[in-house]
């Protein structure tokens, strides 16, 4: 696999990223000058304080929101954004390499170019990090502080010198990478999701420790760029979270890309012998070693808490655990609410966005929005997607709520097949005996826009005998919810009888 | 019986070819008749430990020992074996197992009644470093009960063997295997301590559990089997509603031994099924699976069909599809969500047999028409891959035979024809405890005991 030389991406990734500066982070911006008293301080200005800071904007609420590094927070600069944009591209050379399947001819020779792929990361994330500029949120009447923030008191909060005095705030500083604790792995060098992006060169061998969905994801883009990947995961399982089943296609879908799948392995060691990195692994009582140009550490992620005096403010928290709060997002300061990342358990683009519209709605328009009452999808971007929503039939089983499953295998569905995308399945739960949706897992290619239609039936008490009269378009991989849907609508039928 | 089997007329073993046109009792007894043989030419006279596989240099498998002991009465009964040899072959065993040694050491044989899965065959000390097998110790010991429940004559010999059936089975701590946690651990090794791995989903473990609870000594707790069943996956496959479990065997070994036809525990009861119907309709998706057969593999139809565990290729080759397709070399292949590597195991088809006869018999003979290879010495190969096939078509095919094949040939065309085995555990003591204390009611547990038939 050959990486064609492009004299022109330093370059290019230096006008980027100046780019990228002056749009979240400009070097000669000058705080506002603060307000006797701000009916809104958000703290953090990632997905959830964005969000926040809009809704509070929209509704002619005068909002200060305080950013100490850049604009977007993880998931424009390094979580969402840029992983889909570089799983995009590792997806075309999968194809490329697999272009028999399609009937089509495999090209001649396939050569990646990881300078362009990585330029593509940065000016997508460019392009979709304008959307929140500093420009268009003082333009949307949006106070923006650059500084770190530090609570003072109850009400209080200084940052860059001033001291701004609020009603009510928000904290929504996120968390950060916070990888497990491995004997020589600081002084290897390593990369986490959020350094990962940065690279310039593809490793010619990459180890990825963690089969969660960052660790799956990153090990499969990287190995389909060309990177010879080993993946390590101390459970026997990846994905621990979901199904076995949506664990065991991505086991089989990982390895059949060349990832070296080491489950139920844990990392020892990390030692530097003549510029590679041995890393020493265990399973069981199986030890081995293996060389590698670098690292990814695809597992732990801390709650930003630390420096934010909370103490001050009363708010409790836990250092790894996050801000406490209540089912209303509310702090033990009832002054103060918290959203995203630094509070949630679920740690996606979308919950901290969400989170922060609840917040500030709860925080400063009497919102009595419950957290638990959302139904809330999740995705893990590989190929195929591994996507969720409601409950899991073991917690159902440990509740006790008789929970019947109708799969519809990929395979079972006219467009998967003419697509050459058989691998997977949608599973429905219902209450069995009804047609009430308790949940859903899908494993296929889009199942992160399949699953939408899920959620949307269980948002709004549509059952799953309803979507069976739904009309699905001929041919859309949609037709496998159908396809389920039938299967529930038959055997209600069935006990009618 | 013997005189209804067809015999070529230079003595060898029938062929393939032959034996698929031959009549369903013919067919069966002679595959049975050779899966059973497996046992006494694969076992050590002096330890009575019984091969993994034919190949040269095999170690035991402590589950073959327990499908060896299982098959011994079935010898005895068909005439294939005499009774005191039998006898003699298990006491060997037996001795061996008590007399082994106990102390959990990673040369020795055993810890805490439970055994490690491989051994050696002429010492009995562990083997390739293998793991304290609680499911494979499980598997042993339900043929040392069928031994003792069988061999019940007055003579100093069988008393013996019932002796120490007893003692082995008293012995297994099961309790210790739960390490603390609701459900059993899958294993344990010395330099490690127990495995990562835990029972999670409907397995082949449910015999493991009952034999657990019957325990008089070191019973687990009915909550450890609710725990166990509260992993279960009720799904509706293919529009059959079935308890899931991708590979075969899963559906096939605790059926060896329990006649679960009519009896149900409360999640079956809840479910208005049993794990008999639930296997019968296993072997339907099976079927359903190897029908859509996406991957498209030579040899999937209706009449194709079989994944579970068993050897296959080891490598990766590029399919006409173009994609690079991995294989697995010995593993628990399964259906619908893999994993599949185009490899069946045929003798996980025959031993369908008590759940879907015709359909079972069917896919068989169309197997041994088609992949004549597949058969040697009349015992059915445990791999076969045909969209692997040589330059001359014959499809791949795993060398020598697997002792758990032949032990699930020999017991569930039994059970088809007979009922010898289930009747037998039927009659077993701690089996029945066991499953009353996994809250089995119905069928025959609501009846006295009876003896063999």
């Amino acid at each position: 696999m050959s990486q064609p030389n492009n004299p022109g991406s330093a370059t290019l990734q230096a006008i980027n990223e100046r780019e990228r500066i002056a749009e979240l982070h400009p070097t000669s911006w000058a705080n506002p000058d603060a307000p006797e008293r701000y009916p809104l301080v958000v703290v953090g200005a990632g997905f959830a304080g964005l969000a926040a800071a809009r809704t509070a904007a929209e509704r002619g609420i005068k909002v200060a929101l305080i950013e100490r590094s850049l604009l977007g927070g993880t998931c424009i600069n390094t979580g969402c954004v840029p992983s889909k944009a570089i799983i995009r591209t590792s997806r075309l050379y999968a194809e490329m390499r697999d272009a028999v399947r399609y009937g089509a001819q495999v090209p001649p020779t396939i050569a990646t170019d990881f300078a362009a792929t990585m330029e593509r990361v940065r000016r997508i994330r460019n392009r979709l990090g304008q959307r929140d500029s500093v420009r268009r949120l003082a333009a949307a009447g949006v106070d923006v502080f650059f500084g770190n923030a530090r609570f003072v008191g109850a009400q209080a909060l200084t940052v860059d010198g001033a001291t701004l005095h609020f009603d009510k705030a928000v904290i929504a500083t996120g968390a950060r990478p916070n990888p497990p604790s491995i004997p020589g792995i600081a002084e290897a060098g390593y990369f986490t999701n959020e350094s990962i992006f940065e690279i310039t060169k593809l490793p010619r061998r990459l180890l990825v420790i963690g089969g969660g969905p960052i660790g799956c994801e990153q090990a499969q883009a990287f190995c389909r760029l060309g990177a010879r990947t080993t993946i390590v995961q101390i459970r026997p399982l990846f994905l621990e979270r979901e199904e076995r089943d949506a664990a065991q296609i991505l086991s089989t879908a990982l390895a059949r890309d060349g990832v070296e799948v080491r489950l139920n392995t844990r990392v020892r060691g990390v030692r530097v012998v003549h510029g590679g990195k041995l890393v020493d692994l265990v399973s069981d009582d199986y030890e081995n070693t293996i060389e590698v140009d670098a690292i990814l550490a695809g597992v732990g992620r801390a709650p930003n808490v630390e420096g934010l005096g909370l103490e001050a403010a009363g708010v409790e928290y836990e250092i790894g655990k996050g801000v406490h709060v209540d089912d209303f997002l509310r702090t033990s300061n009832r002054h103060i609410h918290a959203a995203g990342d630094v509070c949630l358990q679920h740690e996606y683009g979308h919950t901290a966005w969400i989170s922060g519209g609840m917040a500030v709605r709860n925080a400063v328009f009497r919102g009595r929005e419950r957290w638990s009452k959302l139904i809330i999808p999740w995705v893990t971007f590989t190929d195929p997607e591994v996507a969720h929503v409601g409950i899991y039939v073991r917690e159902a089983n440990r509740r006790g709520i008789p929970v019947k499953t109708f799969t519809v295998l990929m395979h079972e569905v006219d467009r998967a097949v003419t697509d050459s995308e058989e691998t997977g399945f949608v599973k429905i739960y219902v209450r069995e005996g009804t047609d009430r949706i308790l949940g859903a897992t899908i494993v296929a290619r889009h199942a992160g826009d399949m699953i939408n239609e899920i959620t949307l039936a269980m948002m709004a008490n549509i059952g799953l005998g309803t979507l069976a009269k739904v009309i699905h378009t001929y041919d859309t991989q949609a037709e496998a919810i159908q396809k389920a849907a039938q299967g529930c609508a038959r055997a209600m039928a069935s006990m009618a009888r | 019986m013997d005189n209804q089997v067809p015999r070529r007329t230079d003595g060898r073993p029938p062929a393939a070819g032959d034996l698929a046109s031959w009549p369903d009792a013919a067919l069966l007894e002679t595959l049975q008749r050779a899966a059973f043989e497996y046992f006494p030419r694969n076992s050590d006279p002096v330890t009575g430990l019984v091969a993994d596989t034919s190949r040269a240099r095999s170690p035991c498998s402590i589950a073959v020992v327990g499908f060896a002991l299982a098959a011994y009465p079935i010898g005895v009964e068909r005439g294939w074996i005499a009774r005191a040899d039998a006898v003699q072959r298990i006491l060997a065993a037996l001795r061996f197992f008590d007399a082994s040694d106990q102390s959990g050491s990673p040369a020795g044989t055993g810890f805490k009644g439970f055994y490690y899965h491989f051994l050696d065959m002429h010492t009995g000390a562990r083997v390739w470093r293998s793991e304290l097998s609680m499911v494979d110790s499980a598997l042993l010991i339900a043929g040392v009960l069928t031994a003792a429940t069988y061999f019940t004559g007055t003579n100093a010999a069988e008393r013996e063997l019932r002796a120490l059936a007893e003692s082995l089975y008293r012995r297994i701590d099961w309790c210790w295997a739960q390490n603390g946690a609701t459900t059993m651990r899958m294993g344990w090794k010395p330099e490690s301590g127990f495995l990562n791995y835990g029972w999670e989903g409907y397995t082949e473990a449910i015999v493991m559990y009952v034999m657990a609870m019957g325990s008089p000594t070191h019973p687990i707790s009915p909550q450890a089997y609710q725990g166990w069943t509260s992993t279960y996956q009720w799904e509706n496959l293919y529009g059959h509603d079935c308890l899931y479990g991708g590979p075969l065997f899963m559906h096939q070994f605790s059926h060896a031994w329990i006649d679960f036809r009519g009896i149900r525990d409360r999640f079956m009861q809840e479910k208005r099924s049993d794990y008999f119907e639930n296997s019968r309709r296993a072997t339907y998706i099976q079927r359903e699976y190897a029908k859509h057969n996406p991957n498209e593999f030579a040899g999937y139809d209706a009449n194709g069909w079989g994944l579970s565990a068993c050897d296959g290729p080891v490598g990766a080759w590029v399919a006409a599809s173009g994609a690079v397709q991995p294989t697995f070399g010995y593993a628990a292949r399964g259906v619908p969500y893999g994993p599949d590597d185009g490899t069946l195991s045929v003798p996980s088809v025959l031993a369908s047999l008590p759940f879907a006869p015709d359909m079972a018999l069917q896919a068989v003979r169309n197997l041994l028409a088609r992949y004549p290879e597949v058969l040697s010495d009349a015992r059915l190969s445990t791999g076969l891959n045909p969209t692997l096939a040589n330059a001359n078509g014959t499809a791949w095919v795993s060398a020598g035979h697997y002792g758990l094949d032949q032990g699930i040939v020999t017991m569930m065309i039994e059970n088809h024809s007979s009922g010898l085995v289930w009747q037998l555990m039927r009659a077993c003591l701690p089996i029945r405890r066991g499953l009353q204390h996994a809250g089995f009611r119905g069928g025959w547990l609501e009846h006295p005991i009876e003896g063999p038939s």
